[in-house]
């Protein structure tokens, strides 16, 4: 065997015993670096015969190439080893919690707000606020409710002076919209309200909706299609929905509506009084007084109006049972709604 | 109003059962509240006679009795009454009776010797309150007949929550006309002979301001017995109405006021001076009221008076001094009719609410006087004996109420309701509820009856035409409005779009009260003005919040003292500023944080939450209006707040709120544990968004330089970035601020602060040298201005 097979099996076989990369790149410089063991076999090459050299040349060739293949399939081989042994180091335990931040919730009765609003945003109803001291005008007078209406008495009203008070409902909002806008008009009226009244069923501060069109054809029928239509899509259910005649002096023809117990589905229970019905708005078409104190033409011009319990409506949604968690702002009660 | 449905039904008595009226009641706008049953729970009592009485052997005060409940064999009855002997009808508690009280009857033996039963009294049957042994019933009771069979005790009360407009159904006399109607069932009302005098007796009688009183019915009757007793029949009724049962004369007054709706009061004749003078208080005018309380009239009072002195507050109640008493044998009854408007919330002014005034407020039938006098009249003989005068009607016919006609059109109707109803139905429906119809060419002129006062125009008929018709036969009717969109401004930041934002950095929002504790509040926020409620519910609940800060302080407390380890709350909502200038109801957003800033994890626990982080979430809400750079924060001092960490916030100058930790001395006024971290904004400061516009890229790289500058302390790094900013350039495109240090090297009362300066030209790559100018020249102007000194 001649010297330069003899450095190709030695180059492998030190190839093979390399441990590490490190160690495969001493035996690269060791036989195929400018003075490795195998490239410096071409110094030879001047003393050879001019016809020998080019075969002598290529044997060198070829033998730096076989060695090259061995540290590069141990070289592959070895790196392989190294990525394993790095990804066995890098393992964790993925059943471990991720790193957290807090993700909070919006009150209870603001999340059913917001559905309300989104409903009739849907038809066009635009949102309108106001102030929540407000002056007798408003909250009464021009709503139908003069001095002494007997109606007043079931308001419970916070005064601050003779007139001066807490609004009582929302419906003051329509007043106040109307005077500054005409016909056709198509709001709703979010906010708090607040009577006189502290109880196990009864907040001196609770939230309403109100809701108001005016425009020159619109009629009782339309009122209950739409009413009729919200409570069904607010409760995702196919309810029974009864309208009931009932007395607001703001409007006139009035209904009080009561949908199916959403707790026993109509058949009685304990929140329904067993009756099967729970009172869930009131509503009416608005008054012809009303139109009158806002200068709008009731001859030409009907409208309807509603109004609901926010609370009312968020503890038959999601099942609470008790009004006053509302505002105690206990976290563990606020977090249930995240 | 509570409805015997027996005594209804001696009104009107249609076809159907009591959960069919019920129901009937409550889709007609007259609420149902409740159906209360009676005489079931004396199921079990039966009449029996006591057929043998003998003493018990062991026992002095006991008897045994054989009684005969027309059983299989006659029961043994142990009774303790005196009055048990042989012969009586007696009401017999058989075995498994449950007597009221939740009293069960089992088999007993008593001194040895066995009881099948009880015999009751009329105290145990809840007959009446009190009873003297054992109840005695007639001798041709029916033995084993069951006793409220035989007392004819079953009833249903209905109890109807009536709307203030309805007061013509404050009496049976309204409900069975409103049975009838929904029926259309015939409405027999009690006959009601008059009572013809039998003496001559008047009284004189002066209406002086007839625009409130136009009429005013009176009767004087002579030498009845108050002493009689009320009879069983009418006293189950008013009791059964809800009524207490007190002596004849109030009891028939009552009765007719149950009966009719018709308010009557009684005068002792032989109080009266001179003649009755219906007339408006005058100043000073005072009057001891039936229960006992004076009261100063004010001089728009309608009264009832003599020639001397005050009597009553006109349909509202009586005075002490002229009332019936067991002595009077000669009385002045009046049935007036009083304008709803003349008495409205005149018994409230005082405190007070009667039947009378809740009637009269809402309404009487102005032609019922007559007939309740001649009811009154005929009830007070038969029961108290007593001869009637005449009956003495004075009436100012020009002051009455008279009912124009109103015209009902039936294109109208079709408008109103959206649903066509024939002209038969409609004549049927309103001619039922007693109204008079003459057609016309648009519809009908209607005369409404003298009893409903709601309805005076033609939106009132049509409730009433719908409301008979039935709201559930009006169909639902989706409507096709114009399909026009809402404006959604796009420079407006949405209150949904601040909740999203502090929801998703953590918060919880929060709705407190917006009244609360004056010291409270006068602790935490003393230099604003505030509004105060005249009637609070209590005085913890009875200013109007100034500042939303002390609720949520609460709120914070609340929830530390139930295990929390961590708070972060915020509410919107109004606060109200009660200056001299002007109330002020402001949209405000407040936040509080306490605790720590993230759950103990396996990585350790977590640092409790400091100034930072509530103004890093602070200036998150102010990116919302993509111009934060507006708003400013100064160090200023807060009463509640601590000097050091307290920041006025500014956008352009004005003043629009504060961020801060809590003063230690509040926290400890108010007896808190953990430090709490507080902001509070006007939410119409961060309202406003600019849109969004496009500037053109910079296809350039740009240039970091880290500067290190040793500042005093009192230097505030907004004060470096603004020398910054205003020396730098346009090439300046941002600051970061990497590290603050102090100490070593850096010498007391000193801190170094490390700034990144990133630079970019647009339109080209920027040289060294322009940049280098821009540090220069930067650095040159801290060292001036503010004593900046490089570090190395």
């Amino acid at each position: 065997m001649s010297s330069l097979e003899n450095l190709i099996a030695d180059g492998k076989k030190a190839v093979e015993q390399s441990e590490n990369l490190h160690a495969l790149e001493q035996v690269k410089v060791e036989f195929l670096g400018k003075k490795g063991l195998i490239t410096s076999q071409m110094k030879q090459l001047g003393a050879l015969p001019k016809e020998e050299r080019p075969a002598f040349g290529q044997k060198v060739n070829v033998a730096k190439q076989e060695v090259q293949q061995a540290i590069d399939a141990r070289r592959e081989v070895l790196e392989n080893e190294r990525i394993a042994e790095q990804l066995e180091k890098e393992s964790i335990d993925v059943t471990l919690p991720g790193r957290q931040s807090d993700v909070g919730g919006i009150h209870p009765v603001n999340r059913t707000l917001e559905r309300i609003e989104e409903y009739f945003a849907q038809i066009g109803f635009s949102v309108e606020e106001g102030p929540e001291i407000e002056d007798d005008y408003h909250n009464f007078e021009a709503l139908n409710i003069p001095g002494h209406h007997p109606a007043r008495a079931m308001h419970d009203t916070f005064y601050f002076s003779e007139s001066l008070l807490l609004r009582t409902h929302t419906s003051p909002v329509q007043i106040r919209t109307m005077e500054k806008q005409k016909p056709p008009v198509r709001i709703i009226a979010p906010g708090r309200v607040y009577r006189c009244d502290s109880d196990l069923t009864h907040t001196p501060m609770f939230h309403q909706v109100e809701g108001l069109l005016v425009d020159e054809k619109t009629s009782f029928a339309d009122l209950k299609g739409v009413l009729d239509e919200f409570l069904k899509n607010f409760f995702e259910k196919d309810l029974a929905v009864r309208f009931r005649p009932s007395y607001f002096p703001f409007t006139e023809p009035s209904a009080e509506v009561d949908i199916q117990c959403v707790m026993c589905g109509g058949d009685g229970c304990r929140v329904c009084s067993h009756t099967g019905w729970l009172e869930i708005l009131g509503c009416g078409m608005v008054h012809p007084n009303v139109l009158k104190s806002v200068g709008i033409d009731s001859e030409k011009y009907s409208g309807y109006a509603f109004g609901m319990g926010v609370e009312r409506l968020t503890m038959l949604r999601y099942g609470v049972n008790d009004l006053r968690l509302f505002f105690e702002n206990d976290l563990t009660f606020l977090k249930q709604f995240n | 109003m509570r409805i015997s449905e027996k005594w209804l039904r001696e009104w009107v008595n249609p076809e159907v059962s009591t959960d069919v009226l019920a129901e009937q009641l409550t889709m007609a706008g007259l609420e149902v509240d409740a159906v209360e049953v009676f005489g079931d729970e004396l199921s079990g009592v039966v009449v029996g006679e006591i057929v043998k009485a003998e003493q018990h052997p062991d026992a002095d005060k006991l008897r045994v009795c054989e009684v005969n409940v027309d059983g299989e064999e006659n029961l043994q009855i142990i009774c303790g009454a005196p009055n048990a002997r042989a012969g009586l009808k007696v009401a017999v508690a058989t075995i498994g009776t449950i007597l009221p009280g939740d009293f069960k009857i089992k088999k007993a033996k008593l001194r040895g010797v066995a009881s099948f039963g009880m015999l009751c009294s009329e105290k145990e049957l809840q007959l009446s309150e009190e009873s003297d042994g054992i109840m005695e019933l007639n001798e041709d009771a029916p033995v084993g007949q069951q006793l409220v069979d035989y007392l004819d005790l079953k009833d249903t009360v209905i109890e109807v929550d009536l709307t203030p407009n309805r007061g013509d159904c404050l009496g049976m006399r309204g409900i069975a006309r409103e049975v009838g109607v929904l029926n259309s069932t015939q409405v027999d009302e009690p006959e009601c002979k008059s009572v013809a005098p039998t003496i001559d007796d008047k009284f004189s009688i002066e209406l002086e301001s007839p625009e409130a009183c136009p009429r005013y019915v009176g009767r004087v009757i002579k030498g009845i017995n108050l002493n009689s007793k009320t009879p069983a029949w009418m006293k189950q009724r008013l009791e059964r109405a809800g009524v207490r049962a007190i002596d004849p004369s109030v009891d028939i007054t009552n009765y007719v006021l149950l009966e009719l709706g018709h308010p009557m009061h009684a005068f002792d004749l032989n109080q009266l001076e001179g003649g009755i003078k219906v007339r408006f208080a005058k100043p000073g005018e005072k009057l001891v009221l039936l229960d006992g309380k004076e009261v100063e009239l004010s001089n728009d009072t309608l009264m009832i008076a003599d020639h001397k002195k005050c009597l009553a507050i006109a349909g509202v109640m009586g005075g002490e001094h002229s009332g019936i008493s067991p002595e009077t044998t000669d009385i002045l009854l009046e049935a007036a009719f009083f304008q709803p408007i003349a008495l409205a919330g005149k018994a409230r002014s005082y405190g007070l609410h009667t039947d009378a005034s809740h009637r009269f407020e809402r309404g009487v039938d102005y032609q019922l006087q007559l007939q309740a006098m001649e009811r009154a009249t005929q009830l007070l003989i038969d029961i108290c004996g007593g001869q009637a005068g005449p009956v003495l009607d004075i009436c100012s016919q020009e002051h009455m109420p008279t009912k124009a006609p109103i015209e009902l059109r039936r294109e109208r109707v079709e408008k109103l309701l959206g649903i066509k109803i024939g002209d038969q139905q409609i004549e049927d429906i309103l001619t039922r509820l007693g109204m008079s119809l003459t057609p016309n060419d648009s519809g009908w002129s209607v005369t409404v009856p003298s009893y409903r006062f709601d309805i005076s125009i033609e939106e009132d008929l049509i409730e009433e035409l719908v409301r008979v018709y039935g709201y559930n036969n009006v169909p639902s009717q989706i409507p096709r409005n114009e399909m026009k969109m809402v404006n959604q401004p796009e420079h407006k930041v949405r209150k949904s779009q601040v909740r999203n934002l502090l929801v998703a950095r953590g918060y919880q929002e929060a709705i407190t009260y917006s009244f609360g504790e004056p010291e409270l509040q006068q602790a935490i926020n003393p230099e604003v003005p505030s509004i105060e409620l005249l009637n609070p519910i209590s005085s913890e609940l009875s200013v109007m919040r100034t500042s939303q800060w002390p609720a949520l302080i609460k709120a914070a407390e609340y929830n530390f003292n139930r295990q929390q380890e961590r708070v972060k709350l915020f509410e919107i909502g109004l606060r109200f500023e009660n200056y001299e200038n002007g109330l002020k109801q402001i949209p405000t957003i407040s936040a509080v944080i306490g605790g720590s800033l993230a759950d103990e994890s396996w990585e350790g626990k977590s640092r409790p939450v400091d100034f930072y982080d509530l103004k890093g979430d602070l200036e998150s809400l102010l990116k919302l209006t993509v111009n934060s750079g507006s708003y400013l924060f100064k160090l200023e001092s807060h009463p509640s707040l601590h000097p050091g960490q307290s920041a006025r916030i500014y956008q352009s100058d004005k003043s629009i709120g504060w961020v801060g930790k809590l003063h230690p001395n509040k926290k400890k006024l108010l007896g808190l544990e953990q430090d709490l971290y507080l902001f509070e904004l006007d939410l119409d400061a961060i309202i406003n968004r600019k849109l969004p516009k496009f500037a053109e890229l910079s296809r350039y790289p740009s240039i970091r330089r880290d500067l290190a500058v040793v500042v005093d302390e009192q230097v505030e790094v907004a004060q470096l970035i603004d020398l910054i900013r205003q020396t730098a350039g346009n090439l300046l495109k941002h600051i970061n601020i990497f590290d603050i240090y102090r100490g070593e090297g850096v010498g007391s009362g000193r801190k170094s602060v490390a700034l990144a300066l990133i630079l970019q030209h647009a339109k080209r790559t920027l040289k060294d040298a322009e940049v280098s100018a821009v540090v220069d020249r930067t650095v040159k102007q801290l060292e001036t201005q503010l004593g900046a000194v490089l570090r190395d």
